[in-house]
């Protein structure tokens, strides 16, 4: 009996052994203090040998290899070790390293959710340390601005235009001379462009496009840091789409049975959409033979407007290579490599000398670029991405709801965040 | 759970056996669960305590939450969801709306139809019975996220389902993408548009009554449908053991008593399976309850948030909004909900000796007989 009993014995002390070891490195990583006091403002950078790591959020292959391949060329040059992983779901994968401690050192981040993390102190900020900081278009910097402490470098950005299926343009008799300027003209061609298969202008049921009608009526959801949802304007705007949603010359992407205004305009469900840079190499993949021009959208009472869009290279106050990460920034967020970027996947260059050159490459796109000069942007307060998805989830129902109660709500929301 | 119950159902038939060669059999039995108690642990009891913790604490999502620099606000993150008055109460009350009109129209009729086919295939007379279970249980074994994207594929707005409507002259609604709910439409169609004050200005957890009242969207009836065609499959096996556990001579006897196969499916099987029965109301109500990945795969919520469900804005809140302690708080509030409604569904099938109730509700004379039959047998 002794050798079974022994042998018993053996295993469970084992198993025991396994078990504590279990407990003990769970124990050893999960529950240590990592949170060191918030990066406040323009701190010293941290320094050593450590490889950097590189989470983006990537549209699609040609971003991935474009962003791969500018990192390794800077790796070369610095001797620095770098890997660029492509995240499934950013956001949480994000909030994720945040919690372990072990975020990745250099990231793309959304206006809406800087403050979160900036509040928790997550980020470093380092926009004031940027040797192209000046160069950087100021709205967009004002992006990434919390509590007037430049966070992060914007890496490109986008607007919104009107893009305009040529063919479906010429079949209705238009020509250039009939692109629309005003709303009322934006009315008339949107009547002439839609038929029993089409309608005249679509674009997705959403703050992100129906906006644009709210800042050229001279409203938005927050300007100079006030909110003004419910303002003249905004309400404006909102009722102006109403009236077209209900005499069938707009409708929504959803509603035409496409995923967003891209696909619309690619399916010929609509003659225009309001799309940003990004639907020309949706267009170029998956409708290669549908032709569009871009224009500037129609100024509204109050004139002009769009919204822009942007990401930046968020830095991880947690990491141990600041310093690296700081220049590897500053070589991706060049004249040169910006351009190189714009080539490979689309997006605008967030600075301004970058401007002329990317004109002269893409004369067709530069009412995108043009808008830039009118641009507003999402509020990029903390809990704002919540205020905007309850919107929208009301602007899903704006051909039957009341424009001034859904933007009372909007106000009611924001002014609840209100910095 | 079942692994954690085998020690203690082992220990005291052990402990009657005498003292000598077996004494040490108690603690190689607690050893040798110990591997899958430390699991359990580990990654199930320590997360559970943790963010039961996070709930209470002002944790901002950087570092560990047992960190000094994590604060305790008491039932703070609570009342944000509950009492708050902003926009994380009415996302809340939204939530709940939504997953409550899911579980009250998926628990029934999953129910309803796995024991219906599971009574189809159980017949012996059934030819290739074996090729209908396997029909009938493929949709379970096939992943949620790819039954979820072919969802998405047949209830598009021009998909195969508006497709076959429009065949039989239906206009068909596009229905992911369609917020209204079910019962404001039927409503609508008689004529009602507006609800009376009474319910319009009323209301809890930032909606009102009125809205408690729209029935699940369109967009969530297709979840509901899915949920159904899935699961069903699952509670149908379960149903065929509980069918196959019954002994014939019970149905028999009330065959000599002239009972009609109705009276004997409602007066013998179904009593018979009780205990069935409340293990498939327990899981589907639980499964309905912590419903997430179609609302991640599918929605996110949309339309209008009419598919948002407490789980999935426990995520939002902790994943996107950084509010961890409103997200731990909210996934509490649901196994609160989960247990008292579990608690509520056991009381309501307890055993009960209610023969002479039965009797008088439903007083025909062949069933006082079936009945007092059924109470012999046992």
């Amino acid at each position: 009996m002794t050798r079974p009993i022994s042998r018993k014995l053996v295993g469970a002390g084992a198993l025991l052994v396994a078990g504590a070891l279990t407990l003990t490195a769970c124990g050893g990583s999960g529950f240590e203090d990592t949170a060191e006091e918030p990066a406040a403002g323009a701190a010293e950078l941290t320094s050593s040998d450590d490889p950097l790591s590189i989470l983006i959020g990537s549209s699609g292959d040609a971003e991935t290899d474009a962003v791969t391949e500018a990192v390794a060329a800077w790796s070369e040059e610095s001797g620095v070790e770098a890997e660029v992983q492509v995240a499934s779901d950013l956001p949480q994968q994000l909030s994720q390293g945040f919690a372990a401690g072990s975020p990745p050192d250099l990231f793309y981040l959304a206006p809406e959710a800087i403050a979160g993390y900036a509040d928790n102190g997550s980020l470093q900020a380092y926009g004031d340390l940027l040797a192209n900081k000046d160069d950087f278009y100021p709205s967009l910097v004002e992006n990434f601005t919390v509590d007037d402490t430049f966070y992060c470098a914007p890496k490109d950005f986008s607007t919104l235009g009107l893009v305009i299926n040529t063919q479906l343009w010429a079949d209705a008799g238009l020509t250039d001379a009939d692109l629309p300027t005003t709303w009322d003209e934006l009315a008339t061609v949107a009547e002439k462009l839609t038929t029993d298969d089409q309608v005249g202008l679509s674009f997705g049921a959403e703050y992100q496009r129906v906006g644009t009608f709210m800042a050229e009526a001279g409203g938005g959801l927050v300007v100079d840091g006030e909110p003004v949802a419910n303002s003249e304007g905004s309400v404006e705007g909102l009722t102006y789409v109403q009236s077209h949603l209900k005499d069938g010359t707009f409708a929504y992407a959803a509603d035409l049975g496409a995923g967003w205004g891209g696909e619309a305009l690619g399916k010929g469900l609509a003659a225009m959409v309001i799309e940003g840079n990004w639907v020309t190499g949706a267009l170029t993949n998956d409708f290669p033979d549908v032709e569009y021009t871009v224009a500037e959208l129609p100024a509204g009472p109050a004139g002009q407007g769009t919204l822009q869009f942007t990401n930046c290279w968020g830095m991880a106050a947690d990491s141990p290579n600041q310093e690296a990460a700081l220049s590897l920034v500053e070589h991706l967020t060049s004249t040169e490599q910006q351009l190189a970027f714009s080539e490979a996947f689309g997006p605008m260059p967030s600075i301004e000398s970058a401007a002329a050159d990317w004109t002269s490459a893409n004369p067709d796109l530069s009412a995108f670029l043009d808008g830039a000069a009118y641009a507003q942007f999402p509020p990029n307060w903390a809990g704002a991405t919540d205020v905007i998805t309850d919107l929208n989830a009301q602007l899903e129902s704006l051909e039957s709801g009341d424009p001034q109660a859904i933007l009372d709500t909007a106000q009611s929301n924001l002014e609840a965040i209100a910095e | 759970m079942s692994v954690l119950a085998s020690p203690r159902d082992a220990a005291p038939r052990r402990a009657g056996s005498p003292r000598g060669i077996r004494h040490g059999e108690a603690v190689a039995g607690w050893l040798f669960t110990l591997p899958v108690l430390v699991i359990l642990g580990v990654f199930l009891l320590v997360p559970v305590l943790m963010a039961l913790w996070v709930s209470f604490s002002d944790w901002s999502g950087r570092g560990s939450p047992l960190s000094s620099g994590v604060g305790f606000v008491g039932l703070d993150n609570y009342a944000a969801v509950t009492t708050g008055g902003g926009l994380a109460e009415r996302d809340f009350g939204v939530a709940l709306r939504n997953n409550a009109w899911y579980v009250l129209l998926v628990v029934p009729l999953q129910t309803g139809l796995a024991l219906f086919l599971a009574v189809l295939v159980n017949r012996a007379v059934l030819r290739g019975r074996g090729v209908f279970r396997t029909a009938f249980y493929f949709p379970s074994v096939t992943s949620s996220v790819a039954i979820t994207v072919l969802w998405l594929f047949l209830f598009s707005t021009s998909g195969v389902v508006n497709t076959i409507l429009a065949r039989v002259g239906i206009a068909g609604p596009n229905w992911f993408n369609e917020p209204s709910g079910v019962l404001h439409n039927l409503l609508g169609a008689l004529g009602v548009r507006t609800g009376p004050d009474v319910l319009t200005q009323h209301g809890f957890l930032g909606v009102t009554w009125w809205d408690w009242l729209a029935g699940p969207s369109v967009a969530m009836s297709a979840f509901v449908l899915m949920a159904i065609f899935t699961t069903s499959g699952t509670f149908m096996l379960l149903f065929i053991a509980g069918l196959q556990n019954i002994t014939p001579e019970v149905e028999e006897a009330a065959m000599v008593d002239g009972a009609n196969a109705w009276q004997r499916f409602w007066r013998i099987t179904l009593p018979q399976l009780k205990p069935t029965l409340f293990t498939v109301l327990t899981l589907g109500l639980i499964g309905c309850w912590q419903v997430f990945d179609q609302i991640y795969t599918g929605t996110q919520g949309g339309p209008g948030k009419t598919t948002l469900t407490p789980a999935y804005l426990s995520y939002q809140s902790a994943f996107l909004s950084q509010e961890w302690g409103q997200g731990a708080a909210i996934a509490f509030i649901l196994f609160v909900i989960i247990v008292l409604l579990t608690i509520l569904q056991r009381w309501v099938l307890r055993d009960r000796p209610d023969v002479p109730r039965r009797v008088r509700r439903r007083g025909r004379a062949p069933s006082a007989t079936v009945t007092s039959t059924t109470e012999d047998a046992r």
